[in-house]
């Protein structure tokens, strides 16, 4: 899917929770998530804190869209 | 005496559970289990399972380190001959374990490992080359046509015999040459080829050019208040009751939603459609998966321009590479038309 899109030319940030996968399907821009069933949340955490948690993965992934890279990056 | 195997399986083989028990941590249990009692029938008798580790899908790939160190310290004192794990079949999950754990035992405890799975599995294009992977049907219902390829090849591993080349022998392509001698020099062997391609017969070449499936990054956003920004997913968000009917696994379609009125997806209005992971925290709160309610957000503080009004998904569970290549080609198409400048894609 990543590929797909990005073969238009259109940067795509991945978020997912299995970094292995997304390297070797070929993601370019790559954002760590949180676990499998909820990647961008966690139901241990009350709302707020899951508000900001979620939060600060999308400010990631955006902050990665507007990085040049030369090659697959991780956005720890 | 025989052969001591060590045999790894995933909680759905264990018989623990489905998705509900993929967080399970490793454990080990003595003899063999589900899958193990048909491996063990292959050994005829000259090779024996003497423990089966259980390991939860999800735990596994979510805790790689700490599954793979407690996994070898509960089965470094069996002083087995061979580790097998699997046959994962099209579980993208299982097979990365599969893969993780065998190489890991190969480098850690020098035992010698091997697995099966479907080529389409992510765990085999990750671990292909330094593990043998028999290669499997794409469900399950392969366990009967699978199990004896790897017993055979399990055999010739714990023995010390001559493996032979991967079509042979059934793994997949690990990109090593070994030398041997041919009937024919390798001119004649050439021509013959020829002759069979012009006339079209099939043939099989000695030298597989490599794939480098690769693209290259999208350039950087400049301007990211000015950015249309779209949302994608595999990980299956549709609005409730799933209208378009996106399979649950091996999807064939993908659905495209309007969402220029949303400002938070709602569990009285959204849900999953994916089959392959527990769905409760999805259903509970599907921003969880796709983040529209941080991202309305940052739309209303100008930190980005705006979001694309449709959001696009499927259900990325089983299905077929050549599916979500298609289905990719035409989302992107799309959004090329739309305008869209930069996508963010989550997967489960």
């Amino acid at each position: 899917m990543v590929k797909g899109i990005e073969a238009t030319g259109i940067p795509v940030v991945h978020i997912c929770t299995i970094v292995p996968i997304s390297k070797t399907v070929g993601a370019n821009r790559i954002v760590p998530a949180i676990a499998i069933p909820h990647p961008l949340g966690n139901p241990k955490v009350d709302k707020d804190e899951e508000y900001k948690l979620r939060r600060k993965i999308v400010e990631k992934s955006l902050k990665a869209l507007t990085t040049e890279i030369d090659g697959q990056t991780v956005f720890e | 005496m025989a052969y001591k195997v060590i045999h790894y399986i995933n909680q759905f083989f264990a018989n623990i559970g489905g998705e509900e028990m993929a967080h399970i941590a490793p454990e080990i249990r003595e003899g063999a289990v589900g899958p193990g009692l048909g491996l063990n029938q292959q050994f005829k008798g000259e090779a024996e399972i003497i423990a089966t580790v259980v390991c939860g899908d999800s735990y596994f790939n979510e805790n790689i380190e700490a599954a793979t160190t407690k996994i070898i310290d509960l089965i470094k004192d069996y002083q087995a001959d061979l580790f097998i794990a699997g046959p994962a079949f099209n579980a993208g999950r299982y097979g990365t374990a599969c893969g993780t754990i065998c190489k890991a035992v190969q480098d850690k405890l020098n035992i010698p490992t091997l697995t099966g799975m479907y080529i389409e599995n992510p765990g085999a294009d990750m671990f292909k080359k330094e593990v043998y992977i028999i290669e499997t049907s794409n469900a399950a219902t392969g366990m009967r046509k699978a199990l004896p390829k790897i017993g055979s090849l399990a055999m010739k591993i714990v023995k010390g015999e001559d493996i032979l080349d991967a079509k042979t022998e059934g793994y997949m392509l690990r990109g090593i040459r070994k030398n041997y001698f041919a009937d024919k020099i390798g001119a004649e062997r050439a021509v013959d080829m020829l002759v069979k391609k012009l006339t079209g017969e099939e043939y099989t070449t000695e030298y597989p050019m490599p794939e480098f499936d690769r693209v290259n990054p999208g350039a950087a956003i400049k301007d990211l208040s000015k950015a249309r920004i779209a949302l994608v997913t595999s990980g299956g968000i549709v609005p409730k009751g799933n209208p378009d009917h996106i399979e649950s696994s091996s999807a064939s379609k993908y659905g495209k939603y309007e969402i220029s009125k949303v400002s938070d997806l709602t569990s009285a209005e959204y849900e999953t459609a994916h089959g392959g992971y527990d769905p409760v925290y999805a259903n509970e709160e599907p921003d969880r998966v796709l983040p529209l309610d941080v991202l309305r957000d940052l739309e209303k503080e100008g930190v980005i321009g705006s979001i694309h009004p449709y959001f696009y998904t499927t259900v990325g569970n089983g299905t077929a590479v050549k599916s979500a290549k298609a289905f990719s080609e035409e989302i992107a198409g799309k959004l090329l038309n739309d305008g869209v400048d930069a996508v963010i894609l989550t997967s489960t």
